[in-house]
């Protein structure tokens, strides 16, 4: 039934996915595309984007059988998951912390992955679930909040920014996007606060002072926990703070070492790790803790 | 999501000049989630034979059990300690009497075997889950890192290492390898075997 209602429908993502084909097909013989590139602007290069759909009776079905959606571990394709990003609201702005682990099944594919996408001087997007679908969706982001500024003359809301993009999103409903992520910035004109929104995949945006988004996020509302605790995170976290001016980069810290040796010299810090041992010691008799001299 | 992943780990051994070195990662994990980081699954067999038991926790433990009882019944009966050989064999044996209803488990052994002049030889050998075994010349490995293992173990392993150069060798190998695992890690156990004595180390590890 839903098929056919995909297939007559001239309002959802797949009919308007058609028709941009058709009118690319038309366009000429020999696009831009067919040279390679087209000057770098990829499938944006005629301003709406478009996708090739593979010519089949249900495409998203197509994708679900050939990507893993949880239920199959042994797909074609694996889809990198597994993450812990963290962002809060205070006083001073916002704080983004997020791991940089990639992995693809148990494989751990990259320790050096940057999961904060920098969308513009003053917003930032963080990255969980599919890493494509976040980078290309926030970049895409990042062109339209500039086209806002030169429209309006005024610098997008986070709101606003948040918003267009669950609305996008939306729009791909049920083909497989896979995406969590927080828009993070701070306010300059209006309300000038600083602002997290949540918005997924499935079209969830929710406006709030602290999100955990990823594998790792149960264990990370406690802190460095989750690099250690979780399989799918950990290696090193980058760690951002959004002021008034827009964002800072403050420091990209190596998970294991904080582990072993902790935060280091900082105001509030225990000087020391939050090792096993540490965490463990005087629990039981075969592990008491030192004696007193 | 295989059984064999459920609980996470890696065991790798290696032959050497009149030694033989096995290891293992030290995390116990449920699924992503990691819950211990000393859960040893290298056990000693004899003073020269050491077994590795990577896969399912639970079987882990009642086989390392299982083994004791039937090595101990063998010195018993025999009035001698069992030779590596044949605790392979007993090994593979004791994993196909469950053919049809597996052990959740693939061993893998180190040891010293007693020659006719009276020296030591060394042996590794390593089964699947159903006693199949692999009696290797260089290395074995097994575990949720097992592919891993097996790549870097071909690139840093070569014959006649002493054992100093042995266990910087299989170190090397097992801590690269688990640093690209998801389920192994969480700290390394290493047992390096010669003719006087058996070398346990203990290894710092990447803990995320």
């Amino acid at each position: 039934m839903n098929s056919l209602v995909d297939r007559f429908s001239t309002t959802s993502a797949q009919s308007e996915i058609r028709r941009a084909q058709a009118l690319a097909a038309d366009d000429e013989e020999f696009s831009d595309a067919a040279w390679g590139s087209e000057a770098g602007f990829g499938s944006l290069a005629k301003g709406v984007p478009t996708f090739s759909v593979p010519s089949i009776a249900d495409p998203s079905a197509f994708l679900r059988l050939h990507t893993d959606d949880h239920a199959d571990p042994n797909c074609r394709i694996k889809i990198q998951h597994g993450t812990t990003t963290l962002a809060f609201r205070f006083k001073g702005g916002v704080i983004v912390a997020v791991d940089s682990r990639a992995t693809a099944g148990s494989y751990i594919a990259s320790g050096t992955v940057k999961k904060v996408i920098e969308i513009n001087p003053y917003l930032l997007g963080t990255m969980a679930g599919g890493a494509a679908d976040c980078q290309y969706w926030e970049t895409y982001l990042g062109i339209h909040c500039r086209l806002h500024e030169l429209r309006n003359r005024e610098r997008i809301s986070v709101s606003a920014a948040s918003k267009y993009l669950s609305n996008l999103v939306y729009g791909y409903k049920g083909m497989g996007l896979s995406m969590g992520t927080m828009i993070c910035g701070w306010d300059k004109t209006r309300c000038r606060v600083p602002a997290v929104f949540y918005v997924d995949s499935d079209g969830t945006r929710l406006k709030g002072d602290l999100f955990s988004v990823g594998s790792g996020s149960t264990h990370a509302y406690v802190s460095t926990a989750a690099g250690h605790r979780d399989a799918f995170s950990g290696n090193t976290c980058n760690l951002y703070h959004i002021k008034e001016d827009g964002w800072h980069f403050i420091g990209n810290y190596d998970i294991s070492k904080m582990h072993y040796d902790g935060p280091g010299d900082v105001p509030g810090g225990p000087g020391k790790g939050y090792g096993y041992d540490i965490r463990v010691e005087g629990r039981s008799s075969a592990n008491p803790p030192p004696v007193a001299t | 999501m295989s059984i064999m992943d459920q609980n996470g780990g890696s065991v790798i051994a290696m032959v050497g000049k009149d030694c033989v070195a096995i290891a293992s990662d030290l995390r116990l994990g449920n699924q992503a989630l990691g819950v211990s980081s000393n859960f040893q699954k290298i056990f000693p067999v004899t003073d020269r034979i050491y077994l590795g038991l990577p896969g399912l926790a639970t079987d882990v433990t009642t086989l390392k059990e299982r083994f004791r009882f039937r090595v101990n019944m063998y010195t018993i009966k025999e009035e001698r300690e069992i030779e590596p050989e044949t605790f392979a064999h007993l090994v593979s044996s004791t994993l196909y009497e469950h053919r049809f209803g597996p052990y959740f488990c693939e061993p893998v052994m180190a040891g010293l075997s007693k020659t006719p002049s009276g020296g030591y030889k060394p042996f590794i050998a390593a089964t699947d889950l159903i006693g199949c075994l692999n009696f290797a010349k260089d290395f074995v490995v097994a575990g949720t890192a097992s592919e891993k293992l097996f790549g870097v173990a071909e690139g840093l392993w070569e014959p006649d290492l002493e054992p100093e150069d042995l266990f910087e060798t299989i170190s090397q190998t097992l801590m690269n390898a688990v640093d690209r695992d998801a389920y192994s890690g969480w700290g390394c156990v290493v047992h390096v075997l010669t003719k006087d004595k058996v070398i346990t180390r203990t290894l710092k590890g990447r803990m995320d």
